[in-house]
C-alpha cells in the first residue's frame, strides 16, 4: 500500500501531517520525502544515514574549444538560449536542459553530452523504520527523475507500506510522486488559495487513479471557505477525514523536531491523530 | 527593472508578498507559479489578452525510413519505435529539436501543442499550467517575454529550487527570499540563498508571520544578510488572506509594506 500525502497548495501544512502519519505508523512502513527540492520530513526525526549516493538525473552540453570553429550553429538551435558566443562557445549550466539539439546541429563534432549530478539519493534510519529522501542540488533539472529514484531506493526496502510526502504544485515532481500510489490524501486549508489549487490536485489525482481523502487543516480561520470544501467534497464523493484547528503549538513542534501528534496537549495533534486512525481503518476495510 | 520573489519552501508568503508590493511599488505583477498560480485571488485582474501557450512537437511524414536516429536523440524518451512508426510521447517532449537535427529524411514536421494559458493586462499577468501537463518552464518564459514591455515587474516564483525556479529568477535584477519563523523555513531557506548567490542576483530576506525575535534572525546576522522587512503575525492577518483580500487593506499592514517598498526602491 502507497499512500501519498499531498496538496497542491504549499505550506499547507503536508510534512506537519506526513510526520505525525510517520511517527503513528509501524516500522514496517517505509516514509519517503518526495519534496527533493526542500525536503523537510526528516528534521522531524532522529535519523541515522545508512547510505548516500550521488544521482545523475540530467545531461548538460559540453563544447570542446579545440573542434568549434565558431560557426553559431548550435547558438541558434538552442530552444532554450543556454547558449551565447563570447570569443568561444558557452553554456549556461543553469539553462542548459540536456537536450542535446546543439550536438546535431554541430557540423564539426565539437559538441558532447555530459551526465551531471543532480542530487543525493539518501537512505536512513529513523525510529520506528526507514527514510528515502533527496536533496537536490538548487537549481538543478530532472526534479521528476530524481523524485523516481527516492522511490526507486524505497521499494528497494521490501517494506509492505509506503508513506510519501509529496512537493507543492501539480507538476512533473507531483506527477512523479503520485504515480502508482493507492491513496492520496489532500492536506488543504481554508483559503481561496487553498481551495483552488485543491481543486487542481484532486483533478489530478482522479486522472492518476489515485483515491483521494481531504484533511482540512486551520479549519477554523475561514468557516465558510471549509462548508465550500465540504460541498465539493460532498459532490466529488470525497471523504474529509479530519479538520484540524490551528494550534501555535504546530510551529513550536516543528523548531523542536517533534512531531506534533508527540507533542503535549496540542489539539492540532490530537485532530491529526484521529485522523491516521481514520484513514487506517478506511483503507483496511 | 524585475524583482523575484521566490522562497524555497512552499506556502511562506511569496504570494502575499508580491502582490501587497506590487500595489504599493506601483509594479507590474507576474505569476510565473503556473502550477499553481494564486496572485489573481488577491489582486482581481480584469484580463483584456488570452491565449494559449504551446510547445513544439515533432510529427513524422511519410519520408520516414523508420531508421530510429530521432529514437535515439531524444534526450527524454518521448519517442518510441514501435512496428510500423514512430509514436511519440507528448508530455515527455521538452520541444528541443533535437529529433528533427538528427533526422537525415527531412521526415519530421512539426505542430504546436497547447500546453498551458496565458492572461494578462495592462498590469498583471500570469501563466496556467494544463492539468496532467508536467513542465511549467516553457509558459514562465514566454510569460516574461510577454511581458517584457512592462517597465517594473514583481515575478512571483513558483516554491523550490527546481528549474521551473531558476526560469523565473533568470535576468532580475533583485531578489525577495520569503520565509517563516521554522525549521523548515529557515532550512529552504538555505537552499534558496544557495540558488541567488549561484545565480549573483543581489537579495535581501522578508521574515514572513514574525512574532519575536526568530532562530531566522540569528541566522541572517550570522550570515550577514540583510533583512529588508518583518511582516507581523496575526489571525486578521491570516483570516483577511484567507478571502483573498489584500493584506494593504488594514492600516497596520500598509505602513508595514510601505516599510518594504521604501527598503526596495532604496536598495535599486
Amino acid at each position: 500500500m502507497r499512500i501519498v500525502v499531498i496538496s497542491g497548495k504549499g505550506g499547507t501544512g503536508k510534512t506537519t501531517v506526513t510526520a505525525s502519519y510517520a511517527h503513528l505508523s509501524q516500522s514496517m512502513t517505509v516514509k519517503v520525502d518526495c519534496d527533493v527540492d526542500a525536503s523537510n520530513l526528516h528534521l522531524m526525526f532522529p535519523t541515522k544515514v545508512h547510505e548516500r549516493y550521488g544521482f545523475k538525473g540530467a545531461k548538460k552540453a559540453v563544447v570542446e574549444d579545440w573542434n568549434c570553429s565558431l560557426c553559431g550553429r548550435c547558438i541558434s538551435s538552442c530552444k532554450f538560449e543556454a547558449l551565447s558566443m563570447n570569443d568561444k562557445v558557452i553554456v549556461s549550466d543553469l539553462l542548459c536542459e540536456g537536450c542535446g539539439a546543439c550536438r546535431y546541429a554541430c557540423p564539426s563534432d565539437a559538441i558532447r553530452l555530459e551526465a551531471v549530478t543532480t542530487g543525493d539519493v539518501i537512505l536512513s534510519e529513523m525510529p520506528n523504520g526507514l527514510i528515502s529522501r533527496a536533496e537536490m542540488i538548487p537549481g538543478e533539472e530532472g526534479s521528476g527523475k530524481l523524485v523516481s529514484e527516492v522511490r526507486k531506493q524505497a521499494d528497494r526496502s521490501e517494506r509492505d507500506h509506503q508513506l510519501l510526502d509529496g512537493s507543492p504544485g501539480i507538476g512533473c515532481s507531483v506527477i512523479a510522486s503520485i504515480t502508482g500510489t493507492d491513496v492520496g490524501v489532500v492536506v488543504t486549508e481554508p483559503t481561496q488559495s487553498g481551495l483552488e489549487d485543491m481543486k487542481r490536485v484532486l483533478a489530478l489525482m482522479k486522472h492518476f487513479d489515485v483515491v483521494p481523502y481531504v484533511l482540512i487543516n486551520k479549519y477554523d480561520i475561514n468557516e465558510d471557505i471549509v462548508r465550500a470544501i465540504e460541498t465539493l467534497c460532498l459532490g466529488e464523493k470525497i471523504e474529509i477525514i479530519g479538520k484540524v484547528p490551528f494550534d501555535s503549538k504546530v510551529n513550536l513542534a516543528i523548531n523542536q523536531g517533534t512531531p506534533i501528534v508527540a507533542f503535549k496537549d496540542s489539539v492540532a495533534g490530537r485532530a491529526i491523530e484521529k485522523s491516521f486512525y481514520k484513514l487506517k481503518e478506511r483503507i483496511l476495510s | 527593472m524585475d524583482v523575484v520573489v521566490l522562497s524555497g519552501k512552499g506556502g511562506t508568503g511569496k504570494t502575499t508578498i508580491a502582490t501587497n508590493l506590487s500595489k504599493i511599488l506601483g509594479y507590474a505583477y507576474v505569476d510565473c507559479d503556473v502550477e499553481e498560480p494564486n496572485g489573481y485571488i488577491f489582486l482581481k485582474p480584469k484580463i483584456s489578452e488570452e491565449k494559449e501557450v504551446k510547445l513544439w512537437n515533432p510529427t513524422m511524414n511519410n519520408n520516414c525510413l523508420l531508421c530510429g536516429r530521432c529514437v535515439t536523440a531524444c534526450e527524454y524518451n518521448a519517442l518510441v519505435k514501435v512496428l510500423d512508426k514512430i509514436m511519440i510521447f507528448e508530455e515527455l517532449c521538452h520541444g528541443c529539436g533535437a529529433c528533427q537535427l538528427a533526422c537525415d529524411n527531412e521526415a519530421i514536421e512539426g505542430f504546436d501543442r497547447t500546453i498551458g494559458i496565458l492572461k494578462k493586462n495592462h498590469e498583471f499577468a500570469m501563466g496556467q499550467l494544463n492539468l496532467r501537463e508536467p513542465m511549467g518552464g516553457p509558459i514562465i518564459s514566454v510569460l516574461k517575454k510577454e511581458t517584457n514591455h512592462f517597465e517594473h515587474r514583481i515575478l512571483d516564483a513558483p516554491p523550490g529550487t527546481s528549474c521551473s525556479v531558476v526560469k523565473a529568477v533568470q535576468g532580475s535584477d533583485y531578489a525577495i527570499l520569503v520565509t517563516e519563523p521554522t525549521a523548515f523555513g529557515l532550512h529552504d531557506l538555505k537552499l534558496a540563498i544557495q540558488l541567488i548567490q549561484d545565480m549573483k542576483i543581489p537579495f535581501g530576506v522578508i521574515i514572513n508571520r514574525y512574532e519575536s525575535h526568530t532562530l531566522i534572525d540569528d541566522y541572517l546576522n550570522d550570515m550577514n544578510i540583510p533583512c529588508i522587512g518583518r511582516v507581523p503575525f496575526s489571525r486578521e492577518a491570516a483570516v483577511q488572506y484567507s478571502k483573498g483580500d489584500l493584506l494593504i487593506e488594514s492600516e497596520k499592514y500598509h505602513q508595514v509594506f510601505e516599510a518594504i517598498g521604501h527598503q526596495v526602491r532604496r536598495l535599486l
